[in-house]
């Protein structure tokens, strides 16, 4: 690092959970419904209505917090977090304040390029609350209010805050790539950043290297990132901007005009712009809401929410490099793609018995393709057992690569299992001992290439591959040339 | 402790209200006389007293995760002070969402 | 001879069942006595005029049909204005909800309308419930049916007073501090504030979540029991409502205890008791031991501490409830037309001047909605408590205040707990004095919070309390006997009071 600074980030996420109805009343979840039509006493915050908990939120909640190796205390409660606000129709959110689901947790993050060591960032906290509805502002029509749709308001969401452990708008991507795919595995949220279904705030500021130690700057909070890409260059953008203030004014984190302030990143400009506070003050006047029972959480509970996780990306990647003899990287590839793919990993791995060769195939064959197509591995034509077959028959020498290649296409596009396909081709499976009867063949008619391969020109060989091809058209080039010199070697 | 009347106007900010002479100074009085009165607390030795926050010692009041029908939107918006064909609308907000 | 209408309820059950009266008939009966009382007492804020007879031929048909009926059919019930009810104005005596329709029936409205009850009307009653003696409606002051120069107690003050005033044989109120049983006392009728989590919360307009409790208000403890019978009872549509059976408190009530033990609150009769109202409750108390009560003395050491306690925690829930009410979704708003005015004037001076930062920060017209909104539509004792509690709770306050007196409540649950290893109930007066002059601590909001020094108590520990006509003053007002028992000895209190109530007659005089 040349920088006379270190980057210090710590990243808020919401997470909307993947219950059926709402965290305290029975109105569905589910995104795009027309406003308000989703709405009932208790998320409109009518008078007289109260909430009651969705069993399920508290335990996807408490999924979340066990895979983020988090403290889960024994019992948790609600808090209401007061402010005003069209979108919040209680004027109060049901949060969870000074004893939340989990804190003190941590999520590993590495870099499988190597750009920055392995570390554990710490999770300060993750905590179930509701979510507020949605403000609209009309200024096409110069109508000088907002509509509101409190379709979202009362879905329910896991805000899960980070230590400021981040050191750089990469890893801070890479948090974020890492605690998604998480979510994903633990089947907990959808992660959908387009309909909001995870929001990411991010805290950061710089430690200035000075001959005193380092100074902190003013902490800036950075709102409105749309994509992770839209995080990691609006982090990039604001340690910038930071560093050139600090060169400017020299303002530390607490002085006169250091204090915490809220910038929104503009995608278009590519920048962040101050914004303005809220409210005055943030008095949030937090009290533990009475129309709530605590939540006991007894460690049976805990330790079978624990059982059931599955295995998680972190140690399925492991058990793919160890295991299977396939690289970080390749791991790391697999692994992204979520747990059903890694699954048709698995099932043609172990049933090729070549771990390496598998995961290349399923890079070239199958991500490709899913990739091109848009579409997950369930749409995906090939059984795993026939791709398992097909790589087989590459490995033992009957197909060559590109061989192998239209045979999958083949398969692909007629729904053909390895046999057919081959058929179809015109490929038929050479055996060990015709082709080395080929061989013998060859060599006894071109006695000059077998001369000039034993004068060391090994590279003369190739010509009796040719030779071999018009034979047999599926005579695998590299036996042949391996069979010849073998021949010779032993004349 | 006293409250004064600056600090009665922050809280009617914070609480979303508006007072106007001469309910601030009847309301400066008045809060006055009820902390006053409310100091006798000071008295009571709670140290080592768990807080109570609710009279019941239940815990774990859970429903399941099943969809209910939500109310007809006519009938959620037939309250609403200032509302269109779909949303309620309210004066201008910023930073919206 | 007795009229109709000094019946209780129990009585009138009776009847209707024998078939000996019709649900017309009495339905038409007390519509009568609201024609020629409410006039003064001012009890109702609405009267379901068009419904009510509808509501009784429903059931007459019903019953001659043969078909099964509710268990309180055909009686008529009046409504706290504090309890949504579908489609009906529901109000809180509040003009923020001077328009105010819910969508939705509260559990308690529910349940009454599943017992075919006949659903008087809605009565008046402290804006949001806060206040001792009614005054506190924004639309009308409720007087008390025993001397109209006087208050009825409050805030359930319609209820008690329609109670007395023969109006309705059974009345529902809610009690955050004493409201259902100071209003009780000083009409002269029973009123019950049951266990905490007995009654659903759900649909009654909160003002402190943690206190609040759903009760009747009748000529007895007898009547109370029936109507209790109907409303108690777990609903998942309420965190807070105990999954415990109910007991049939109604054919419970007249077994008397036997070897009743009864704790005196020295703390209870000192400075401040009004001393006919102290004679009328030791008198009382002398009534239990005639009929085989043990009386011993029991402290509870913090009680002059329980008014304190109670008005932060109340105070400080009903700054976060009372929070929705701010003109966006229902409710009164401010007028509109001026709003948009001023905020277009704003805009377009901050345009001119080219304040790019001010037009940002335009949304000050929200806000100012907000406070428009809010102080117009509240009124001042509401007012009071929202700056209260907002700002107990507010940053360097919440340990002072609102966690002091969460501590301090503790301290009063305990107290209890050990007063009632020794003694089954705990009695003592319900008010400090008598129903006092309208107007009379109208601009003295402490005088009228001190009103609650002995009720207040109970809620803070969620216990069941029952106010029970003992006297009169000698100008004839009523006085009443409070008594309260362990949480979940709701049953026990109401054969106690039964237990008074055969031995006095007290609760038949009437206005
Ligand atoms: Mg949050
Ligand atoms: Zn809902």
């Amino acid at each position: 690092m040349t920088e006379p600074y270190v980057i210090l980030i710590g990243l808020e996420v919401h997470v909307q959970l993947l219950t059926r109805s709402k965290l305290f009343c029975g109105c569905s979840t589910r995104f795009g419904a027309p406003p308000n039509t989703q709405t009932c006493p208790v998320c409109i915050g009518m008078p007289g209505s109260l909430p009651v908990i969705n069993r399920q939120a508290v335990q996807l909640a408490l999924r979340t917090a066990v895979a983020l190796n988090c403290t889960i205390p024994r019992s948790t409660k609600w808090d209401r977090k007061q402010y005003f606000y069209p979108d919040l129709p209680k004027g109060y959110q049901i949060s969870q304040y000074d004893l939340p689901l989990s804190h003190c947790g941590w999520l590993e993050i590495s870099d499988p390029k190597g750009a920055f060591a392995s570390k554990r960032v710490g999770i300060t906290r993750a905590h179930l609350e509701e979510d507020a509805g949605k403000s609209m502002h009309d200024e096409a029509v110069g109508r000088a209010d907002s509509r509101i749709d409190l379709n979202r308001a009362g879905t329910p969401l896991l805000e899960i805050v980070s230590e400021p452990d981040l050191r750089s708008p990469a890893e801070a991507k890479c948090y974020l790539t890492e605690l998604k795919l998480l979510l994903g595995y633990l089947g907990v949220s959808d992660c959908n950043m387009q309909e909001g279904s995870l929001r990411v705030d991010a805290n950061i500021n710089l430690h200035v290297g000075t001959a005193d130690g380092p100074v902190p700057t003013p902490i800036v909070e950075v709102k409105n990132m749309n994509s992770f890409r839209a995080v990691e260059r609006a982090l990039s953008y604001e340690a910038e901007r930071q560093w050139r203030l600090w060169q400017e004014l020299g303002v530390r984190l607490g002085e006169p005009g250091g204090h915490k302030t809220t910038r929104g990143w503009d995608e278009g400009r590519q920048a962040t712009y101050e914004q303005r506070a809220k409210e005055e003050s943030s008095d949030y006047r937090y009290f533990p809401d009475p129309d709530l029972l605590p939540v006991v959480l007894p460690e049976e509970t805990v330790e079978s929410v624990r059982a059931s996780l599955g295995e998680l990306p972190a140690a399925l990647r492991a058990r793919l490099e160890t295991g299977y003899g396939i690289t970080p990287y390749d791991a790391d590839v697999l692994v992204n793609q979520g747990r059903a793919l890694v699954d048709y990993y698995l099932a043609v791995a172990d049933a090729c018995g070549d771990g390496k060769t598998a995961c290349n195939w399923i890079q070239q064959g199958v991500l490709r393709w899913l990739n091109d197509r848009q579409t997950t591995i369930d749409a995906y034509p090939v059984p795993a057992t026939e791709f398992a077959a097909l790589l087989k028959a590459v490995l033992a020498g009957e197909l060559t690569t590109s061989r192998g290649r239209e045979v999958l296409a083949e398969m692909i596009d007629h729904g053909e299992t390895v046999e057919q396909a081959m058929k179809r081709l015109g490929i038929e499976r050479v055996d060990e001992a015709e082709l080395e009867t080929l061989c013998r063949r060859l060599l006894e008619a071109n006695p000059k290439i077998v001369a000039q391969v034993q004068a060391g020109k090994e590279k003369a060989v190739g010509s009796l591959i040719g030779q071999a091809k018009k034979h047999n058209p599926n005579a695998d080039p590299g036996r042949v040339k391996d069979i010849c010199l073998k021949l010779i070697a032993g004349m | 402790m006293a409250i004064t009347r600056d600090e009665v106007e922050k809280v009617s900010l914070l609480a979303r209200l508006l007072l106007k002479e001469p309910e601030l100074e009847q309301m400066t009085g008045q809060l006055g006389a009820v902390l006053e009165y409310i100091a006798l607390l000071d008295e009571v030795d709670t140290a080592n007293v768990e807080p109570m926050a609710h009279p019941l010692d239940v815990v774990d009041a859970f429903r399941d995760d099943e969809v209910q029908p939500s109310l007809d939107r006519e009938r959620a918006l037939a309250n609403a002070p200032n509302r269109d064909d779909e949303c309620y609308r309210v004066p201008a907000v910023l930073g919206v969402t | 001879m007795i009229s109709l209408l000094d019946h209780t309820a129990t009585i009138l059950l009776r009847q209707l069942q024998a078939g000996a009266l019709s649900a017309v008939e009495l339905a038409q009966a007390y519509m009568d006595q609201i024609d020629r009382c409410d006039g003064t007492v001012k009890a109702f804020l609405h009267i379901h005029a068009d419904s009510v007879l509808e509501q009784a031929e429903r059931i007459d048909r019903k019953r001659a049909a043969g078909q099964p009926v509710g268990r309180l059919a055909g009686l008529p019930v009046a409504v706290k204005d504090l309890l949504c009810q579908e489609g009906q104005l529901t109000t809180c005596a509040s003009h923020m909800l001077g328009n105010f329709h819910p969508p939705y029936d509260a559990t308690a409205i529910r349940k009454l309308k599943e017992a075919d009850a006949v659903l008087l009307g809605r009565t008046n009653l402290d804006e949001f419930a806060m206040g001792g003696s009614t005054e506190n409606s924004a639309f009308q002051k409720t007087t008390n049916p025993w001397d109209p120069q006087r208050i009825p107690g409050g805030s359930s003050g319609g209820s008690a007073a329609c109670v007395a005033a023969r109006m309705a044989p059974l009345a529902v109120g809610t009690d955050t501090g004493g409201s259902i049983r100071c209003p009780a006392a000083l009409c002269g009728v029973t009123g019950l504030k049951p266990s905490y989590g007995r009654v659903s919360r759900f649909g009654l307009v909160a003002f402190a979540s943690s206190l609040d409790q759903i009760g009747p208000i009748a000529q007895t403890a007898e009547d109370c029991a029936l109507l209790l019978e109907v409303l108690a009872g777990h609903d998942p549509n309420d965190s807070t409502s105990v999954n415990r059976p109910v007991p049939a408190y109604s054919l419970a009530v007249r077994r008397p205890l036997v070897g009743l033990r009864l704790g005196l609150v020295r703390e209870h009769f000192g400075e401040g008791l009004d001393g006919e109202v102290e004679q009328a409750v030791r008198e009382a108390i002398r009534v239990y031991e005639s009929l085989g009560a043990t009386v011993a003395e029991v402290s509870l050491p913090h009680s002059r501490y329980a008014v304190a306690t109670y008005y932060i925690i109340a105070s400080c829930e009903a700054s976060a409830n009372l929070a929705r009410y701010d003109g966006a979704h229902y409710g009164y708003r401010t007028k509109e037309p001026a709003m948009l005015d001023e905020l277009k004037h704003q805009r377009k001076q901050l345009h001119e001047a080219g304040d790019s930062a001010g037009l940002e920060a335009l949304d000050s017209a929200l806000i100012r909605m907000y406070r428009c909104s809010r102080s117009e539509g509240f009124g001042l004792e509401v007012k009071r408590r929202v700056m209260l509690g907002t700002y107990a709770l507010s940053a360097g306050y919440y340990d002072a205040y609102y966690l002091k007196a969460l501590k301090v409540r503790r301290l009063i649950h305990r107290d209890f707990q050990e007063a009632f290893k020794g003694v089954d109930l705990i009695v003592g007066p319900v008010t400090p004095t008598p129903a006092y002059k309208l107007g009379e601590k109208a601009d003295d909001p402490l005088a009228m919070y001190l009103f609650d020094l002995y009720t207040a108590s109970t809620n803070l520990a969620g216990l069941p309390g029952i106010a029970v006509p003992c006297g009169f003053s000698t100008g004839r007002l009523p006085i009443g006997l409070h008594l309260q028992a362990p949480p979940f000895e709701d049953e026990r209190l109401l054969r106690a009071a039964t237990m008074f109530q055969q031995a006095t007659d007290w609760h038949t005089a009437a206005p």
